[in-house]
């Protein structure tokens, strides 16, 4: 469980009492969660809080729906891991998603338990994916040192 | 459409047909007809007329040249040669010599009717006519032609007379006409089987004999001659027997339909001889004489009448034939018109479905997490004790639950609605079934369930999704399944072509389908079974999925006997080549 007290994540849905009911069973099982209700709400979150490395976005959405919002956040946070949550029907939206760089797709209703060991994979491929970066740039300015 | 439109159909066209073709044939078979007709009638009867003209000349030139051969005789003899037996005899023979024997005897009577000099077959020497008709029609003018009348021979003939003056006293020389002879020339005028010609006189006495027995309604002609005929004959009383078919012309014949008392018609043309004494009638049965025109015109009726059978009959037929296609072009069409009812329908319950899907996700995502939250807060320190706490996690489990149900149904909802997410190859359906009985083979087992395939041989490849291909005859087969699943039976799979298709048979012998299901059997939501175990939609997919491919969905069923399920999948033709 310590391990997990360290990932941050972002919930951007539409569905106000989903959203809050889900952070705080998330909270529950010490996740740090930040809220957004919209895909914009998600992008102005983010350029705030540096911190989340994870973030669950739900497809279909009023406004700007989660393909546009995961578009934007792959173009501006490259590193940051996106789940997506969908409706069944859309399913292919969601695969195109992925196809775009997402993490991976869950469908509603979730198990709480699916979703959390999503998470976990995804803050650990991110947090990997980090720590090559920074091994390549140690590498990198020893490499220039030398 | 009920028979009674068909049958409306069948006769207007019917009628229709008839009377195009047959008003034009009828009109031009009376125009032609009657043109033909008038003009065979005129023909026939100008024919008639001219015969008997030229008839009229020669027997009025016969009479007039045998009183022009007496005038001469009288003028170019003396009174003591005329009364003289021998000299009369002497003359006699020479006449006859010239007119092969028309003059039968010649004689010479005086102003008191006695015949003071005679020669000839008979003894009539001092013979006295004196009471004769003849003899004192004679005395009134200079020449004279008799009627035929028996006289004192007994023999039916008649007189040429022409008188002459001697020393104040008129003398008369007088010559016997050959009866025989005289009835040659009229007797000869025939035609046909009928025709026949006749003279009388004006009281109506034959004066020929006629060749058949002639019943002549004596009035009737009398009506005509007893007008002064030695102007123009003139047309009968009203009241006659007689049609009147043409006026009298300038040489005075007439042209009369009379009719008989056995009721048989005859055309008369009749003219007048000697100045009007007598009347020349040459008669033919009508059907005799325009037997021709009767053959013709009862060759055309025959030709008419078979025309116009074989027009209707034609007629009748074609039209069977045409409201024939026109009632199988509609029950088709009625037939497509369900067709797409039933996919218009699926379509927009379709859509509907999706929409409501995604509705009753949200609030159903919603509920199963605050379950799940109530859930985590049941693990905290002060529920620990609580005395419904089983309860409580036993009542959140089954919100747990039934939320994943509701899921599985808008699951199957949103794949009935989907477009198409799955790739279409080119497949063996053979195989497919193949893998499909492997797949349901277990439950088969549990439910005594016999599975017989009757796959053929080289099926072609069909393009289709096999997952999608594999939710139909899975829904199918569980269903056939459930049926059987209290009895057992038997399930027969079957593979075969027809035309361009592939078709699948998909039988059981379970309880089968109420005739009231069997039409509502692909409506979506439309389920038999136990609330909570059907939703109702798997044969409505199968019904969108098969109808997407082009293919045909049927099914048959007979209570007690079982099910067949038909599945017909389109061949394409260029994948059949690949397979050559």
């Amino acid at each position: 469980m310590s391990e997990l007290a360290d990932i941050n994540v972002l919930l951007v849905d539409d569905e106000v009492s989903f959203v809050e009911t889900l952070t705080k069973r998330l909270s529950k099982r010490n996740l740090s969660i930040g809220q957004a209700f919209s895909g914009n709400e998600g992008l102005d979150y983010l350029s705030n809080n540096s911190n989340v490395e994870v973030i669950i976005l739900d497809v279909k959405m009023p406004g700007m729906d989660g393909i546009e919002t995961l578009k934007h956040i792959k173009k501006k946070y490259p590193l940051l891991e996106v789940i997506m949550l969908t409706g069944h029907a859309t399913v292919e939206s969601a695969i195109e998603g992925m196809r775009l760089g997402a993490f991976d797709y869950l469908m509603k209703p979730c198990d709480i338990d699916q979703l959390i060991s999503k998470v976990k994979d995804a803050a650990s491929k991110k947090r990997q994916h980090e720590e090559k970066i920074v091994q390549a740039r140690i590498k990198e300015i020893t490499n220039r040192q030398a | 459409m009920s028979n009674k439109y068909y049958n409306k159909l069948v006769r207007s066209i019917t009628s229709t047909v008839i009377l195009v073709s047959i008003a034009p044939l009828i009109f031009t078979a009376l125009v032609s007809g009657y043109f033909f007709h008038t003009a065979y009638k005129s023909r026939t009867i100008a024919y008639l007329k001219e015969l008997v003209k030229e008839h009229k000349r020669t027997i009025d030139s016969f009479l007039w040249e045998k009183v022009a051969d007496i005038n001469v005789v009288s003028k170019s003899y003396t009174f003591e040669t005329l009364n003289n037996e021998e000299s009369l005899q002497e003359l006699l023979k020479i006449l006859q010599e010239e007119h092969k024997g028309v003059f039968v005897d010649l004689g010479f009577v005086n102003d008191k009717g006695i015949q003071s000099a005679y020669a000839g077959p008979f003894k009539l020497k001092q013979a006295s006519y004196a009471d004769a008709e003849w003899f004192t029609e004679a005395m009134k003018s200079k020449f004279y032609i008799s009627d035929v009348f028996l006289g004192l021979r007994g023999l039916p003939h008649f007189i040429v007379a022409v008188k002459k003056e001697w020393e104040g006293k008129q003398w008369i020389l007088r010559s016997t006409i050959d009866f025989v002879y005289f009835n040659k020339l009229v007797e000869n005028i025939q035609i046909g089987k009928t025709g026949l010609a006749f003279i009388v006189n004006k009281k109506g006495a034959f004066q020929t004999k006629p060749r058949t027995g002639v019943k002549i309604n004596n009035s009737n002609y009398l009506d005509l001659i007893n007008n002064d005929t030695s102007k123009s004959l003139e047309a009968p009383p009203n009241n006659s027997d007689f049609y009147f078919l043409q006026k009298a012309d300038e040489d005075n014949v007439i042209v009369v339909i009379s009719e008989d008392q056995d009721n048989n018609r005859f055309i008369n043309v009749i003219t007048t001889l000697k100045y009007g004494d007598w009347i020349l009638i040459y008669r033919q049965d009508i059907a005799d004489a325009f037997e021709n025109l009767y053959r013709a015109r009862n060759f055309a009726v025959s030709i008419f009448i078979i025309g116009s059978l074989s027009i209707i009959f034609m007629a009748f037929i074609i039209s069977r034939r045409v409201v024939g296609r026109i009632e199988r072009i509609d029950q088709e069409k009625n037939m497509m018109n369900q067709q797409v009812i039933e996919t218009g329908k699926l379509a927009s319950i379709g859509e509907l479905a999706a929409g409501i899907a995604h509705e009753i996700n949200n609030p159903v995502a919603i509920m199963v997490e605050e379950a799940g939250w109530i859930e985590d807060l049941l693990t905290e320190e002060e529920f620990k004790d609580g005395a419904n706490l089983e309860e409580f996690k036993r009542a959140l489990k089954q919100i747990n639950t039934q939320g994943k149900r509701c899921k599985e149904i808008t699951y199957k909802l949103l794949s009935f609605a989907r477009k198409t997410d799955s790739r279409i190859q080119e497949i063996q359906i053979n195989d497919l079934i193949k893998e499909i009985v492997e797949l349901s083979g277990q439950r088969a087992k549990y439910s005594n369930i016999n599975v017989i395939m009757d796959l053929a041989d080289n099926m072609p490849f069909v393009r289709l999704s096999p997952s999608e291909m594999q939710q139909v005859l899975l829904n199918i087969i569980n269903n056939a399944f459930d049926a059987m699943e209290k009895t057992g039976g038997k399930f027969e799979i079957k593979t075969y072509t027809d035309d361009n298709y592939v078709a699948i048979d998909l039988s059981d012998n379970g309880p089968g389908i109420p005739e009231a299901n069997l039409s509502r059997i692909f409506d979506p939501f439309f389920t038999t079974k136990p609330v909570g175990k059907g939703t109702g939609l798997g044969l409505s997919i199968c019904y969108g999925i098969i109808n997407k491919i082009g293919g045909k969905l049927d099914v048959k069923s007979i209570i007690g006997k079982g099910t067949t399920f038909t599945i017909k999948i389109p061949v394409e033709k260029e994948i059949n080549k690949t397979q050559i």
